[in-house]
């Protein structure tokens, strides 16, 4: 086995931004708005170190689909202490329209290529909050997955997953190679410090195209309309219970 | 306590004023309010067309903003009102990351880069939400170490500089007295030679950091002579016999930086503790203003954006004769003025660090920078509080900490007065003696 393992990181608007819909209502406002590594693929990524710092693992290597300003992303995990990056290019419209399905094809050819031990990616991200790359990656590679991680400990050549799922937690152990994805508590990201900030501008960040790895990222869903949830409207306030079950029937509610 | 600190982590803001949805533990992003919003508070600069900055720089500060807004300012209020900051506990946190010796050499601990790395890095200690912690950064930085790095010996390095880097001794600066601030040269603190030690009599006041300092960079007189060439900097561990801290000085503001007035009482020092060649401490201090100034400045300029925004947020939401504060021609036309002049600070500020790092003498256009952040801080602090009106003047806003915070800056670190004569000195038209 390579002792490599594969992170996916996403390139998402900052968390503490303000969204503004375009006012065609075709999507979100992007233009000069602050971008940064998604939440849960900064804790993938730091899971991934921490893995190779124990030397369960011997390389991490980080990949981003996206235009030129992927590369950031990736360099924050190379900062982080990640040793190589691929930076898989995707621009304009396809990048739009870019989704979990066809970023799923990407990360099964490249853990292919790459022979990978683990991908580890971040249980969903924040832009879409679609929770399908890891678990369509696991099924294209038809690889076992352990999502919503919130301990992982490598026994032997299986993983035992700590599963935070709505229940409670669940733990299962899983043969390599395999998908994980990260939930909120598996660990803390490090601070990426200024001396590995320094080292990372030497680290290899690789480029290739989708078509290079044989696939096609044409979309099967088309976005139709963007639009900002409905505003709240204002509540009432009345004194008495009799009051609220008069105003509910007036409201035809009850 | 682990999802509540994740939950932090996710969704931490500077202003509490947006919602989350709770679900599945994941920040959402709040959605704007239908009034067209304005752009997002520092706009997101290209890597490539910056004057001064690289990736590198912008990386610096991500990672810079991330500590403050983890593990500073989540407790900015609790130590402004108790007076002090934990010195050795933060300063440990970003030595670890790298941050206290971004422009100190490398065999020390430092990262040896160029000013402009401690520029952005001073840009974005603006982002603490009190002028105290900053500043007392800034004496640990950039103004007591430099002349220690640039002139001392291997030995006194180690014994002060290194653990300074790493954020393992608190340092501050000797310099000011309480009988002489902006006339340096009239310091009257004392060392005596006698044999192999040196005996240090005297005080100094305005010292940032002192009550909780491990050593003092002191600025003394050591003959008889001119003034300008009669002094010499030492490193005093600050636990020796005779260092007395006599009191933490009540301001204005800073209140979360412990100010202190100290004593030297008969205080022994090996001679090797001198920083450089005797008598040349006054040039030696010198040398450093133009960095401290532009730190200074730098820091200012992030801090008077974080006002004027959100002195926007709050005048946009609060309704006055039935309409926004904001939509008061007086409110949005005196905020565009503001951010001009902001502007053109930043654009002063960048370019002479630009010309600095090329090796050029930048005295006069890091006075002049100095001087209008100084100056300009006080009309942004002074007008945003008038906008905010009533709540401006409580104790829970920012805007009233940065109105008392940044009164020190025309008055510290060389006050107005001092940075025209410079300017007037350039210019030739200052009369001579």
């Amino acid at each position: 086995m390579s002792g490599r393992v594969l992170v996916g990181v996403k390139r998402v608007i900052d968390y503490a931004v303000k969204i503004r819909v375009k006012p065609d209502n075709s999507c979100v406002v992007t233009d000069g708005v602050k971008h940064s590594m998604n939440p849960f693929c900064e804790i993938a990524v730091e899971e991934a170190v921490k893995m190779k710092e124990k030397k369960l693992i011997k390389e991490v290597v980080v990949v981003s689909c996206g235009p030129q300003q992927a590369m950031e992303t990736i360099r924050t995990a190379l900062a982080m202490g990640a040793d190589r990056g691929i930076h898989v290019e995707v621009t304009g419209k396809d990048y739009e329209n870019l989704g979990p399905l066809q970023v799923s094809k990407i990360m099964a050819a490249l853990a292919k290529k790459e022979d990978a031990l683990l991908v580890i990616l971040g249980k969903q991200a924040i832009d879409d909050d679609c929770n399908q790359t890891g678990q369509m990656t696991a099924a294209l590679l038809d690889w076992p997955q352990g999502t919503f991680a919130s301990e992982l400990s490598m026994e032997g050549d299986k993983i035992k997953v700590v599963r935070e799922i709505d229940g409670g937690l669940e733990t299962v152990k899983i043969n390599t190679p395999a998908v994980i994805t990260a939930d909120l508590r598996l660990n803390t990201p490090r601070y990426a410090t200024l001396p590995n900030i320094m080292k990372a501008k030497k680290k290899k960040i690789a480029n290739v195209k989708p078509a290079d790895l044989g696939v096609d990222i044409t979309s099967r869903l088309e976005v139709l309309r963007v639009d900002e949830p409905a505003q709240r409207q204002a509540g009432v306030k009345v004194e008495t219970v009799d009051d609220l079950i008069a105003r509910l029937k007036e409201a035809g509610r009850i | 306590m682990a999802l509540r600190e994740g939950a932090l982590r996710l969704n931490l803001l500077l202003n509490s004023r947006t919602f989350y949805k709770c679900n599945s533990s994941v920040g959402v992003r709040s959605l704007s309010d239908n009034v067209s919003s304005s752009a997002p508070s520092s706009a997101p600069e290209i890597a490539g067309d910056h004057l001064i900055y690289t990736q590198e720089h912008f990386a610096l500060k991500e990672s810079l903003r991330k500590i403050i807004d983890q593990e500073i300012n989540p407790h900015v209020e609790q130590w402004e009102a108790e007076g002090i900051f934990p010195a050795h506990k933060v300063f440990k946190i970003l030595g670890n990351a790298g941050f206290l010796g971004v422009n100190k050499p490398v065999e020390y601990g430092g990262l040896g880069l160029d000013y402009s790395y401690s520029v952005a890095m001073a840009e974005e200690l603006g982002h603490i939400r009190c002028g105290g912690i900053p500043m007392a950064i800034g004496v640990q930085t950039d103004m007591t170490t430099p002349a220690l790095a640039r002139f001392g010996s291997a030995e006194l390095k180690q014994e002060f500089l290194l653990p300074s880097i790493m954020g393992d001794k608190v340092a501050c600066l000797g310099v000011s007295e309480v009988g002489a601030g902006s006339d340096v040269s009239s310091i009257m603190t004392k060392a005596v030679r006698k044999g192999d030690e040196y005996v240090i009599n005297g005080g100094k006041m305005w010292t940032t950091n002192g009550t909780q300092a491990d050593w003092i960079c002191l600025l003394v007189n050591t003959s008889d002579g001119s003034p300008h060439r009669n002094k010499s900097l030492i490193c005093v561990p600050m636990n020796l016999p005779g260092v007395q801290i006599a009191r933490k000085i009540e301001k204005l503001g800073m209140w979360s930086s412990d100010t202190a007035e100290v004593f030297f009482d008969d205080v022994h020092v090996p001679c090797k503790n001198i920083i450089g060649q005797e008598g040349m401490g006054f040039t030696y201090q010198m040398l450093q203003f133009q960095e401290e100034r532009l730190w200074a400045v730098a820091n200012m300029l992030t801090m008077m954006e974080n006002v004027i925004q959100e002195t926007i947020q709050y005048t946009r939401q609060r309704k006055i004769f039935k309409r926004p504060v904001l939509h008061h021609q007086s409110v949005h036309f005196r905020l565009a003025e503001l951010q001009t002049e902001v502007e053109l600070l930043r654009a002063l500020l960048h370019s002479a660090t630009a010309l600095y790092i090329k090796g050029n003498d930048v005295t006069k256009l890091a006075s002049m920078a100095k001087l209008k952040g100084g100056r300009l801080a006080r009309e942004v602090g002074d007008s945003c509080l008038q906008f905010w009106g009533g709540m401006g003047f409580t104790s829970d806003v920012l805007v009233s900490r940065f109105y008392r915070d940044s009164r020190l800056m025309s008055i510290g670190g060389g006050a107005d007065e001092v940075m025209l004569g410079i300017i007037c000195k350039y210019m030739d038209i200052l009369p001579k003696k």
